[in-house]
């Protein structure tokens, strides 16, 4: 063998280094007891070994004192992992204003990637180092997850859903992408490599044709999504005199008032579930007339629309 | 003792010699002989998981695909997830030891309804030849989780009988665990007080507890899925209006609590054993009697740790994570009692005690390595990986199984009047235990090197791991044969045993003989003594 086993796994950014510390941590902790209660039963099995045949040992005497130490001890270390695990789950939750967002969607399977000019390339995904990458991602059939070993980040991938994953690559370099969902025959060859590039050679990449991409005007989800929009929605929807609906262009990732006194976030999901349930939540002051796009408007499409309402809002 | 005595001279008629017919078996609506009814059935449930393991872990000892194709890969990797878990870890120990011990144990002829009893045999049988029909029939390739919308709308694969196969065993849990909860009420002898009844007995009430409340939902989750898939609901599938995500809480509201139904009762057998080869009461009885229902309790509520990634709420998931680690305090201070037991007692290390320290030793690695699955930022990294393949099989077949042997070979010579070879029971239990070592902790390591489950073919980053995990099953393997011929060894050349070869306290070993009669006591049982009164001379004087 001329190449030494790997043990530990790639990192990739700050993030997963401080994954790693509470995972040390954690592995600081639990080898600690496990040796220790390990080698003390090691040790009460040799020196209380039965000598003869008929010896009784006197029984002992429950301490309340030992038990209340064994509960709050372990409490008290269980507790920092909780919180330490927690905080560093919101930090990663959380994707910056700044990120440059790029559309993920899983399909049995590949990953179908398209950046913001329009350009698509399959299960690769490249990145520029230093900017802050924030994935929307959809299914167009089954759960799949998106899985980022070397960031210490996964996020599921559903059907009929928007979810979101961000990252910060911090230096140039190759990184497996996995999923880690079970998704049918050819689960373990959905996978890819993640390329972290030098923002002009992201630039340069973003601006030719690769064997699988090609930047077509149709392929811009913002323009086809503006051309689906003024087809579809404008009519009560852009803040024409007398509309029956909200004016919606700019409104993206605002706080929006319902008829029901609550308020809801206009984030993907809340426009996809009104163009396909527009009954569920009813825009404060007016009627409930909006009829389901549900089989007018595939999923690529209002996905599309869903981009042109984000950039309308920018 | 003069009834001992005569029974020793004049054998008379056991549970074993009272009928030979096979209808007088598959009839029996005594205890012990459904109980011998699930060891024989579970066995054979067990060698078809194990070999369907044997065959995946050969394709996974190189990265490539070189024995198998994908599907079938998928396949074997389902059946042995749903053999294992539905047909041998949920109902092993409830099934053979529960049946065998619960009415001996706390002094009654039998459970409180003793023809409920067989129909759950049936109806475990029922459920266990639909699903094995399912697998043999194409098999099925959606995981032992179901997840859909994979498993209603997309998997090539036989979910209906699958699933309906599930759905049927889960009524044989339910209604042993609604006996199991009567009987430990209603049934037990004069003087057997709720603070008398030995910590198996605890457990298996605890789990009866969780088997009542819990399998109805996966039940009506399973059943849900069946019609989707034949008939077109639309619960679960997005295209129609459905939520995936809703079934993964309903299916692990239940699978969750599960991992207790397998491993409380495990928890009782360690409790019985340790007790037994120390000669000492538990340490903190009481605490450990009511841990396990604390654990049933808590156990319902922390359902959520399987899906930090699966979109549910940040808040949720919060919650989850706090309440995941509360449950793990009552496991942490049982396995201190248990060492503490060791303490100034008087310790053999026989084979069943031997299980039970192995026990000891990967139910604590699995507990802890559970610590980083609930921390939620691990959680993230860590989660569909290796790593919590081998966190499980640390909890499910390391703690549960061998308790399940430890729990086996203590009982083995009162289930059948023999003794077993010591030697080669010993041995057993040592090679199993390094086997499981060798298979699952490299996986550990693999896992935390990013390597997702269920892959069939991977990156040869993982391959050292992968290779090593191949060769450890295989021994495992063989510890698990060395297991299976001593035990069947000792029924022909096996030497005779007394009531009590052990000198343990508790009824089954101080009041029936071995094997017992069919109305398991030939004289009015009395309880007059604690729980695990290791100086009270009475139980030094038969072997
Ligand atoms: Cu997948
Ligand atoms: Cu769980």
């Amino acid at each position: 063998m001329n190449t030494a086993v790997k043990t530990s796994p790639d990192v990739a950014s700050d993030y997963a280094q401080s994954v790693d510390a509470l995972y040390a941590y954690l592995l600081g902790v639990s080898v600690f007891f496990t040796v220790a209660i390990v080698a003390v039963i090691i040790f009460f099995t040799i020196r209380y070994q039965r000598r003869k045949a008929d010896e009784v040992p006197e029984p002992t005497k429950d301490g309340k004192l030992l038990e209340i130490l064994g509960s709050v001890i372990p409490f008290i270390l269980v507790m920092i992992m909780f919180f330490w695990g927690a905080k560093l789950y919101f930090d990663a939750r959380l994707p910056p204003k700044d990120a440059i967002e790029i559309l993920v969607t899983g399909k049995q399977w590949m990953w179908k990637v398209q950046h913001p000019n329009g350009k698509r390339e399959i299960n690769d995904l490249h990145v520029p180092v230093g900017t802050p990458i924030k994935l929307t991602m959809t299914s167009e059939d089954v759960i799949h997850s998106y899985f980022l070993p070397s960031f210490r980040k996964k996020m599921d991938v559903l059907p009929g859903k928007y979810t979101q994953l961000w990252f910060l690559p911090e230096e140039e370099g190759e990184h497996h992408i996995f999923c880690a969902e079970y998704c049918g025959t050819e689960h373990s060859l959905m996978i890819g490599k993640l390329h972290i590039v030098s923002p002009e050679a992201y630039e340069a990449w973003l601006s030719t044709g690769g064997a699988v991409s090609t930047v077509a005007a149709g392929d811009d989800p913002v323009l086809a999504g503006k051309t689906l929009f003024e087809a579809n929605c404008t009519v009560c929807h852009s803040g024409m005199p007398g509309a029956i609906g909200p004016n919606i262009l700019g409104a993206f990732g605002t706080e929006r008032q319902l008829e029901s006194g609550e308020s809801i976030l206009m984030d993907e999901n809340y426009v996809k579930n009104s163009m396909l349930n527009p009954n569920e939540h009813i825009a404060k002051g007016y009627p409930a007339a909006m009829t389901s796009f549900k089989g007018t408007l595939n999923n690529t499409q209002m996905g599309q629309i869903i981009q042109y309402l984000k950039s309308a809002a920018e | 003792m003069n009834d001992a005595a005569v029974s020793e001279d004049a054998p008379r008629i056991n549970y074993l010699t009272n009928g030979f017919s096979v209808k007088s078996w598959l009839l029996s609506v005594d205890h012990k002989r459904i109980g011998i009814l699930y060891l024989i059935a579970m066995t054979c449930f067990f060698a078809l998981g194990a070999v369907a393991a044997g065959l995946f872990r050969l394709e996974l000892a190189t990265a490539e695909a070189d024995v198998l194709a994908n599907d079938t890969y998928n396949k074997l990797f389902t059946a042995h997830g749903i053999i294992m878990v539905f047909f041998f870890l949920i109902p092993a120990v409830p099934g053979v030891l529960g049946n065998f011990l619960v009415p001996i144990m706390i002094g009654a002829k039998d459970v409180a309804f003793p023809r409920l009893n067989l129909a759950s045999w049936y109806i475990y049988m029922a459920g266990g030849l639909t699903t094995l029909g399912a697998i043999m029939l194409g098999g099925i390739d959606t995981g032992w989780t179901f997840y859909t919308p994979y498993s209603s709308v997309y998997a090539d694969s036989n979910v209906i009988m699958a699933g309906t196969g599930v759905f049927i065993t889960g009524f044989s849990s339910i209604l042993t665990g609604l006996n199991f909860i009567v009987t430990i009420h209603k049934m037990r002898a004069p003087g057997m007080t709720w603070m008398r009844l030995p910590l198996f007995i605890w457990a298996q009430y605890a789990t009866s507890i969780i088997n009542v409340l819990g399998t109805p939902v996966l039940a009506i989750t399973l059943l849900l899925v069946v019609f989707e898939r034949g008939l077109g609901f639309g619960i679960f599938d997005p295209a129609r209006g459905g939520d995936p995500v809703l079934y993964q809480h309903l299916f692990w509201f239940y699978s969750h609590p599960a991992v207790y139904i397998m491993i409380l009762p495990g928890f009782g057998v360690v409790s019985e054993v340790i007790a037994c080869f120390s000669r000492k009461r538990i340490y903190g009885y009481e605490f450990v009697a009511f841990s396990s229902l604390a654990i049933a309790g808590i156990g319902f509520f922390v359902w959520g740790h399987h899906m930090f990634v699966s979109s549910q709420s940040e808040y949720a998931a919060l919650i989850f994570s706090a309440l995941t680690f509360l449950v793990g305090i009552p496991t942490a201070i049982k396995i201190f009692n248990w060492t503490a037991t060791l303490y100034k007692g008087s310790v053999v290390l026989s084979a069943p005690m031997l299980y039970t320290l192995g026990f000891i030793g990967l139910f604590l690695v699995g507990g802890m390595t559970g610590l980083f699955l609930a921390t939620m930022a691990t959680n993230v990294h860590l989660t569909d990986t290796y790593f919590v393949v081998a966190h499980f099989h640390y909890v499910m077949v390391g703690g549960m199984m061998m308790a399940w042997l430890a729990g086996l070979h203590f009982w083995w010579p009162k289930m059948f009047g023999k003794l077993y070879n010591e030697f080669w029971a010993k041995v057993g239990a040592a090679v199993i235990f390094f086997g499981f070592n060798f298979t699952f902790f490299p996986q550990f390591i693999a896992g935390n090197m990013g390597m997702p489950r269920r892959y069939h073919v991977y990156d040869l980053d993982y391959q050292p791991f992968q290779m090593l995990s191949t060769a450890g099953a295989f021994l495992m393997g063989t510890g698990l044969l060395i297991c299976l011929i001593t035990l069947v060894m000792s029924l022909i050349t096996g030497k005779k045993c007394g009531r009590n070869p052990f000198h343990a306290t508790g009824l089954e070993w101080n009041k029936a003989d071995s094997p017992p009669d069919t109305h398991n006591f030939t004289e009015p049982v009395n309880v007059d003594v604690e729980a695990y009164d290791y100086t009270d001379e009475r139980i030094y004087r038969d072997a």
